[in-house]
């Protein structure tokens, strides 16, 4: 065996690949984001390479069921041998291998909990079809996540079980190089593994700079620890020292980060306005500055696009719920499926042939059904009726999009926040989504991405300062980009817009009332083309044709504010909208 | 099994589940909030702290020797000079996995025996593993609705009926359920939080120090778990036996009319619906004071248990912004002074 190189990989997503590796369940796995293409394929040959032979390698599409991720009764085997046989999921033959989850992003919460309960256990718990079964089951999984950047990304539940994130988009396949590493030196350091220390306050190092950038969940720091130990043991060392824990802390910790550290954030927190007050603070009296190499490393390793986002928001950021947040609501008959349940009755429900047969196959002895006597029919019976669930993916998402310009009054913007208000009241009770766009000055901003924290929303809104410019054009495009994404994710957007209809912003910025009006009513026709529900809510004093003509342009309903009272409104907005 | 008494911090939570390990009767426990903040290490820790039980022994519903249940459900355990054998079993803390099905939730006919043999026999699901323990939920606002239909029916009724191909089996079911989850990925349902007893919202500890200990701990944990389990067991022995002596104090405890009263303004000044919410908040009150050795209830008993007996039964106000933590610290400092 040759002996192992001195010092890991230049690059980070090689190392990465290296470590897990070393410990693929302890570190959970890794989350591949990016499109499919030569650098992802590349990264999972030399991954797969690094790992046992004998080690499982299962793929598991989007759409698995629970009856294929778990195991189930298999029909055609139990009606042939007449005793009941459970087939195996893929969860319970990936055993000490690698799960390919592909378009993660898509997977449903479901699948990603099941995923992840189990990453969590390391061990499969089964009570289906008549069967109680526990079974080892300790994978790493690979979630290939093409979701674009300001995308919900794959559910947190498993996201955060996962120790690594790579961003294959910025790599060219030269940098995967393993600069020597090779998987004769992933089963030493496997050996090595258990017996790897922790010097002194290297834990205490790692939290303070988890604080630091605001990572919530105890998770950041115990898979940088983990991550470090792999680090030392394939470099032969005894102990984890700050070289290994910075190594660990730049794979992991980076894509956990919320805030930047506190010295970083106050030049951008001096201008704005922290929006979060009830949390402001509590970072501010950590009592001492931890050693900087820690943070040095993972403020180094933060991506370009998240260092540019926590600077932005005054150096916070929520994290997202990611994936499809929220209750699914399941209707009767449209959506994906999601599984299958008894039926009470078959109205309004698709009947799941393979499933009702497979529930009356076990009882077929008892029901005098006799193979020996040409008895070939299956005997079915009311209890056996199965019915698809489908998870409905129809819910919706009102995008507000408010003109704050200085054509609106003050007055007049406060009587529309309290519009909105109202609104937000009826999303509650539907249990929408809301998001929120405002417009003033030079040009459109997203305050609020989709969610369901309505008094989140109710705090950007109240924040929301008036005047300047009217960039009415800049207004819609960001509003069909949003509605767009919006609906990518399965989801569905209806448009909220309030505003008088006045322009004098053009899409490049400048203050050009005759191109503000004409990019104004070319970006309402833009959005009309994608077919989105929309509402215009007319805010001027006296209602001019100007707001109906963006309301055509759009194919928006058109409602003025002046006559709508707030039941009215809501009522109007309900029609259109829902 | 990671002890419960080596968890660091998150009082509120170990709190409500020492609670229901002392009463039962509170009526399960919901934690809900962020992740990685040891939510199901502490449900699954509580299985070993809990003081042993005394079942009929072979009885699937793990009856207790003085019940009559045993002839009514089928389990086929005689009676010997009109008495059962039994024996000390672990509490049973069973846990619903993701992707359960509802033959094996209920309990079905014995798949087996009736395609090789045609016969028709009883095959207990978890509800009757459950019995007499907890049934623990993960990831509770992902189960499937009609599982939790099921569920929230027998919770209620402490009887799980299941009619199949012409059998009849009725036993008893009476756990105390407990679940947890993450509201970023949906808010429960109003009918199943309601039937929660106690509900704590967890949250991440923002001390540094605390999570050094966290992390710290749980390194010891995962690099031998014999050991570290063997380290806390002094720990969590004596929490075993202060759990007994609390079941024992438990009906003796003394509420006076005052606490009664007191229990009821909070209630009004929180405007909670229905009574169920102040019946858990003096029965909640009253564990906790057996717990700490008391011999009655106090203003600081009740103090200690308000928010998680109430906070998850307000009205909900979209718009409001301020927290039910802080809405119910409100209302206890105006009724019993601060």
């Amino acid at each position: 065996m040759r002996s192992s190189p001195k010092q890991l990989p230049r690059s980070d997503a090689a190392t990465a690949a290296l470590l897990l590796a070393v410990d693929p369940h302890g570190l959970g796995g890794a989350i591949l984001s990016g499109m499919p293409g030569l650098v992802r394929d590349r990264w999972l040959e030399r991954f797969r390479a690094l790992l046992p032979a004998s080690a499982p390698w299962r793929k598991i599409p989007v759409n698995v069921g629970e009856d294929r991720l778990l195991g189930g009764l298999d029909f055609a085997s139990t009606l042939a041998s007449g005793r009941p046989v459970f087939a195996s999921g893929l969860l319970e033959t990936s055993d000490g291998g690698v799960v390919l989850l592909s378009m993660a992003e898509r997977a449903s919460l479901s699948v990603a909990a099941i995923i992840g309960g189990v990453l969590e256990r390391g061990e499969l718990r089964i009570e289906r079809d008549g069967t109680a079964r526990t079974a080892p089951s300790r994978f790493s999984v690979i979630a290939l996540d093409e979701s674009l950047d300001d995308e919900a990304g794959i559910a947190d539940g498993l996201a955060e079980r996962l120790a690594f994130r790579l961003r294959l988009a910025d790599l060219d396949p030269g940098e995967l190089s393993l600069d020597g590493w090779r998987a004769t030196h992933i089963v030493a350091a496997r050996k090595n593994l258990e017996s790897v220390c922790v010097a002194d306050g290297v834990v205490e190092r790692l939290c303070q700079t988890a604080a630091q950038f605001g990572i919530g969940s105890a998770r950041g720091e115990l898979f940088a620890l983990r991550a470090a130990r792999a680090a030392a043991a394939l470099l032969g060392h005894k102990v984890v020292g700050d070289d290994e824990a910075a190594i660990g802390a730049r794979l992991v910790l980076p894509q956990r980060a919320t805030c930047l550290p506190p010295d970083d954030a106050q030049d951008d927190e001096a201008t704005q306005a922290p929006p979060e007050s009830d949390k402001s603070g509590e970072r501010r009296d950590s009592p001492d500055i931890p050693d900087d190499v820690l943070v040095d490393a993972v403020r180094a390793a933060l991506p370009d696009g998240l260092l540019a986002m926590l600077q932005q928001q005054g150096g916070r950021r929520r994290s997202s719920a990611g994936g499809r947040a929220g209750p699914r609501a399941v209707s009767r008959r449209r959506g994906r499926p999601v599984g299958v349940r008894p039926a009470e009755s078959l109205a309004g429900a698709r009947l799941n042939v393979l499933a009702t047969l497979k529930a009356a196959v076990p009882w077929q002895p008892l029901r005098g059904r006799s193979i020996d006597a040409g008895d070939v029919a299956l005997r079915l019976r009311k209890e056996d009726l199965r019915v698809t669930r489908f998870e409905d993916s129809q819910e919706a998402t009102t995008v507000f999009v408010v003109d704050a310009s200085g054509s609106q009054a003050a007055r007049r913007l406060a009587e529309v926040k309290g519009a909105i208000e109202l609104l937000l009241n009826d999303c509650y009770v539907r249990r929408d989504q809301v998001a929120l766009i405002a417009f003033r000055g030079a040009e459109a901003e997203v305050l609020l991405s989709p969610t369901r924290a309505l008094a989140r929303a109710k705090r950007s809104l109240a924040a929301l300062p008036g005047g300047g410019g009217t960039p009415l054009a800049s207004g819609l495009d960001t509003a069909r980009e949003l509605a767009e994404s919006i609906a990518h994710h399965g989801r569905v957007p209806a448009i909220v817009l309030m505003t008088d209809g006045r322009a004098n912003i053009a899409r490049d910025g400048k203050a050009d009332i005759r191109r503000a009006e004409d990019d104004a009513l070319n970006a309402a026709r833009e959005l009309n083309v994608e077919g989105f529900r929309s509402l215009l809510v007319d805010t001027a004093r006296r209602p001019k044709p100007r707001a109906r003509a963006i309301a055509d342009a759009m194919g928006a309903h058109y409602v003025p504010l002046p006559q709508a009272d707030a039941a009215t409104l809501s009522a109007t907005v309900q029609a259109h909208t829902a | 099994m990671f002890p419960f008494s080596a968890i660091v911090g998150q009082d509120d939570m170990k709190r409500a589940l020492l609670i229901a390990a002392v009463d039962p009767a509170v009526g399960g426990v919901l934690l809900f909030g962020d992740r990685g903040t040891g939510k199901s290490t502490a449900v699954r820790a509580l299985a070993s702290l809990l003081p042993k039980m005394r079942a009929v022994v072979g009885c699937a519903y793990a009856c207790s020797p003085d019940s009559d249940y045993c002839e009514a459900a089928h389990c086929g355990v005689p009676r010997r000079d009109g008495k059962r054998k039994d024996k000390l079993y672990p509490v049973p803390v069973v846990d619903l996995p993701l992707g359960v099905t509802e033959d094996r939730v209920v309990g079905a006919l014995d798949i087996e025996k009736a395609l090789v043999h045609g016969e028709k026999s009883f095959e207990p699901g978890l509800l009757a593993r459950a019995n007499r323990g907890f049934l623990y939920i993960d990831e509770v606002n992902l189960l499937e609705d009609h599982i939790v239909d099921l569920l929230l029916d027998v919770a209620a009724s402490g009887e799980n009926l299941v009619e199949r191909e012409g059998l009849s089996v009725r036993h008893p079911a009476r756990f105390v359920l407990v679940g947890s989850g993450n509201p970023e990925e949906g808010e429960l349902r109003p009918q199943l939080l309601d039937r929660f007893g106690l509900a704590v919202e967890v949250s991440t500890p923002t001390d540094v120090a605390e999570r050094v200990e966290v992390i710290k701990r749980r390194d010891v944990y995962e690099s031998d778990p014999a050991a570290f389990a063997k380290k806390w067991s002094r720990k969590d022995g004596a929490l075993r036996r202060k759990i007994v002596r609390a079941r024992d104090a438990l009906a003796s405890i003394e509420v006076s009319d005052a606490m009664l009263g007191k229990a009821a303004e909070i209630c009004i000044a929180l405007a909670t619906d229905g009574s169920r919410g102040e019946l858990t908040l003096i029965r909640a009150a009253r564990a906790i004071a057996a717990f700490n050795g008391d011999d009655a209830v106090t203003r600081s008993h009740l103090e200690q248990v308000a928010h998680l007996a109430l906070g998850h039964r307000l009205r909900r106000n979209p718009l409001d912004e301020s927290s039910a933590g802080a809405r119910v610290e409100r209302v206890l400092e105006s009724v019993l002074g601060g």
